[in-house]
């Protein structure tokens, strides 16, 4: 026995078990992370029944529940008792159910938590209808009727019918008054502030006052103001047509309620939905969470601007670290000598990476964001002081902060791809007549550039999850305009961003509904998952195909 | 017993199925020249006070057991030692009469001047004909109608054309090691250098590709002067015309290959060739 005990374990097999076991594990982890934020952020868009119920107050009296159900939980009788509630003594424990009320505009709050054994009479009728709107929440009851102008036009069934072309129009009329609002009042607008600062730059200068130039911003700010007047005019006729409608409806106390339609994104009645039509109406809602604008203080719409954000600042990271870290990992490798000061400089660059990423935060809000971005504003851009341009935090600073926070994995990364390259290579090219920087950039550099991706995948990777740093130096929870858009010079480096892990973060925490915006902290970080592989899955293509390229020699 | 190549203490060339030679340094003209030579890596002395003259346009055979310093001496003749840390050279080796260990050689230039062809195929890790162009590029030619005709004609020098010239765009990682290694000499010959270095090229080959090179070697003598190391002393028989045998460091003895295998000078050279260490 004692024998065979031994001879198992000279076998190597509790070894084999034992590594096997390590890596399921792993497996089953991540699976697990996955599955959980998966299951409950995406559950989130699914079309919930609303159920209606005679909810019996502890006290005896009666009153109608119409909302979602969220969740529920066991709580000991006991607690709810100290708490001033009257049970029956025979019970231990009371399930309580967390019911989404909606209607913030009649009751107040959002959610309530009732004891499952006080609800009679519960149903799911088919006329209850949900409308998703863009101020106090949603809205759950029945719809009385529509009116057109002040006027009903319609009550009952035939109201619902009449419901939902209205809502189109009113879409659509949205939709202009965003796109005019947004392209080209926002056009307008950057361009009258360009001229504001370009007046103000004069005055600084001290120009004359009767310099042509004054002329000219003059006339291109009255041609403007002009455009923007014209505009001004075409959106308070979309403001009149979006207002002209109106739906009443009945909340779950009885009363009636008025709901202007320009307010109300989109009514459906999920009770009467069928499985196809649930899976329709889901798509549609994950498709609005990716591409739309947040709403109702980030708890509902999309998230498209966090995304954009997210990309863009890993996008501008990527080019601020790689040629940074390719060059010093040269010098390191190819140029230094090496001795005890570069091995010096290689601890201390390899140490680098373990640093805090708050404390390269605190860095960048000082050096970049203070001392350089303050300085640029005095000498380019003092026309707009007091108001800071790069003196503040954006992404240009956020990306170079983190370009700081990830170079260390690109040195050691492309270090390592330098010291691969077989000695015979250089040789080679060397006996051919190149100098040492021809050879470097001839054949050791493109040899030595998918370890230089690696190293770029490791450091998007390590970027795209960061989100300390990023509070001190330009994420902001709601930013108004996009890091990249028509205005010329297009990119615009100088403004704030928003990032899907500090939306995560500001969504879960800082929120002033904070059950409302639970499944979407799930969704967003499932979103934000899905944003790093994407862009780890495009920089490992990108390595496989230049490792195919430059598959060196098998020696 | 009294035939020129049957020689009492050395070997036997005439098994080397060619002709005696009749070769004399004296009537040379000499492309490198070695003067008083002294190498050290650290402390240690690779190379003691070497003195020898190549000739222009002829085949010389740098022979000797492992760690002789034979390939040392070959990294000279480019610079090629200048890579490795902590050499000290003392002495000068000459180029058609210049110092090339002088202050004032653009080293670049001269390897241009003197290719290396080395022991493992190193091609790079690109296309043939990228490979054969290199040297031209980075001399900054770029005209398609001039590489076209250079890599041509260095492929057609290294007897690799035939082979290739219906994949010049694929990759050179998938030729064999021989085609590899002549790859690498039409790289060499492609920028026309005067001198070619040859460290033990054949050595990681199979005898066909060996006796490929060999021939190679033969049909380049024309055009340049050629310098090999190597290990096998049948092959420095065959493809030579001077012969080196060095040792320890020192080169124990110099001259035409046939006269240095049938009747050697030294008995060191005489018990290396015999086979009796080595």
């Amino acid at each position: 026995m004692k024998n065979n005990l031994k001879n198992w374990f000279r076998s190597g097999s509790p070894w084999v078990w034992l590594n096997a076991g390590a890596v399921s594990t792993s497996i089953i982890m991540v699976a697990a992370l996955l599955i959980l934020i998966a299951s409950r952020g995406l559950g989130h868009f699914w079309a919930k029944p609303i159920m209606e119920a005679d909810y019996l107050e502890t006290d005896g009296s009666v009153s109608r529940l119409i909302g979602e159900i969220h969740g529920s939980e066991i709580v000991p009788a006991a607690r709810l008792r100290e708490g001033g509630m009257v049970l029956p003594q025979d019970i231990d424990t009371v399930k309580r159910l967390l019911v989404k009320t909606g209607n913030r505009d009649t009751g107040g709050l959002d959610f309530r938590w009732v004891l499952e054994r006080q609800l009679r009479d519960v149903g799911t009728p088919e006329k209850l209808m949900t409308l998703e709107r863009y101020e106090w929440g949603n809205f759950y009851g029945y719809l009385k009727e529509v009116s057109k102008g002040g006027e009903a036009i319609a009550s009952g069934d035939a109201a619902w019918e009449a419901l939902q072309p209205l809502i189109e129009r009113v879409t659509t009329l949205r939709d202009e008054i965003k796109r005019i609002e947004r392209n080209e009042i926002g056009a307008i607008n950057y361009q009258l502030e360009r001229l504001r600062l370009a007046e103000r730059r004069l005055e600084l200068d001290e120009v004359d006052r009767d310099d042509p130039r004054y002329a000219e911003i003059a006339a291109e700010r009255a041609a403007q103001e002009l455009e923007y007047q014209g505009l001004q005019q075409q959106l308070h006729d979309l403001y009149r047509e979006i207002g002209r409608d109106s739906l009443t409806g009945i909340v779950m106390d009885g009363r009636e309620v008025v709901v202007p339609l320009s307010s109300v994104v989109r009514a459906y009645r999920p009770n009467e939905m069928g499985f196809f039509t649930k899976i329709g109406f889901y798509f549609a809602k994950l498709w609005e969470f990716v591409s739309d604008d947040p709403r109702e203080a980030n708890t509902e719409g999309g998230i498209f601007p966090a995304i954009f954000g997210t990309v863009l600042m890993v996008i501008l990271m990527s080019i601020f670290v790689t040629p940074f870290g390719v060059v010093a990992a040269v010098y390191l490798r190819e140029y230094a000598k090496q001795g005890p000061l570069t091995r010096l400089i290689r601890i201390a660059v390899n140490n680098l990476a373990g640093v805090p990423s708050i404390v390269y935060g605190v860095f960048g809000l000082g050096f970049f964001v203070y001392f350089l971005g303050g300085n640029i504003d005095q000498l380019f851009f003092p026309e707009a002081l007091p108001a800071p341009t790069f003196g503040t935090g954006g992404l240009l600073w956020a990306s170079l902060t983190l370009a700081i926070l990830t170079v260390p994995v690109v040195i050691v990364a492309t270090e390592e791809g330098l010291s691969r390259i077989p000695r015979s290579i250089r040789e080679g090219s060397l006996a051919l007549g190149a100098t040492k920087a021809e050879t470097l950039w001839r054949t050791v550099l493109p040899m030595a550039s998918p370890a230089m991706m690696t190293g770029l995948i490791l450091a998007v990777a390590r970027a795209a999850g960061e989100v300390a740093p990023l509070m001190l130096v330009g994420v902001v929870k709601l930013a108004p305009s996009l890091g990249l858009d028509g205005n010329a010079p297009f990119l615009h480096l100088d403004r704030k961003f928003m990032h899907l892990g500090f939306h995560i973060y500001d969504v879960g925490f800082q929120s002033p509904n904070v059950e409302a915006a639970r499944p979407l902290v799930y969704a967003t970080a499932l979103l934000l998952v899905v944003v790093i592989i994407l862009l780890n899955l495009a920089a490992i293509a990108i390595r496989n195909h230049l490792r195919e390229k430059y598959r060196a020699l098998e020696h | 017993m009294n035939d020129s190549a049957v020689s009492t203490h050395g070997v036997d060339i005439s098994a080397l199925d060619r002709e005696p030679r009749h070769l004399s340094l004296k009537s040379e003209s000499i492309t490198l020249q070695v003067k008083d030579l002294d190498l050290y890596y650290g402390e240690k002395q690779a190379l003691k006070n070497i003195n020898l003259d190549i000739p222009k346009q002829r085949v010389s055979a740098f022979i000797g057991p492992s760690g002789c310093g034979k390939s040392t001496l070959l990294r000279c003749f480019n610079r090629m030692n200048d890579l490795v840390d902590g050499v000290r050279i003392k002495g000068t080796i000459e180029l058609d009469g210049e110092d090339m260990y002088s202050r004032h050689v653009n080293v670049a230039e001269l390897r241009r001047r003197v290719g290396m062809v080395f022991q493992k195929p190193n091609p790079f890790p690109k296309s043939i004909y990228e490979n054969v162009a290199y040297g031209l590029r980075i001399q900054g030619k770029r005209s398609r109608r001039e590489l076209d005709d250079v890599v041509e004609n260095a492929l057609r020098g290294a007897a690799l054309w035939d082979e290739v010239k219906d994949r010049l765009h694929d990759s050179a990682l998938g030729l064999s090691g021989g085609q590899q290694q002549r790859l690498v000499i039409a790289r060499s010959i492609a920028i026309e250098p005067e001198v070619l270095l040859l460290d033990e090229p054949a050595s990681a080959l199979d005898p066909i590709s060996t006796l490929k090179i060999e021939e190679l070697i033969y049909e380049l003598k024309d055009r340049y002067t050629i310098v090999i190391v190597t290990h096998n002393m049948q092959q420095a028989a065959r493809v030579s015309d001077y012969t080196a045998f060095m040792y320890m460091g020192e080169l124990v003895e110099y001259g035409d290959t046939d006269t240095l295998f049938t009747n050697p000078a030294k008995k060191q050279t005489e018990d290396y060739i015999t086979g009796r260490y080595g």
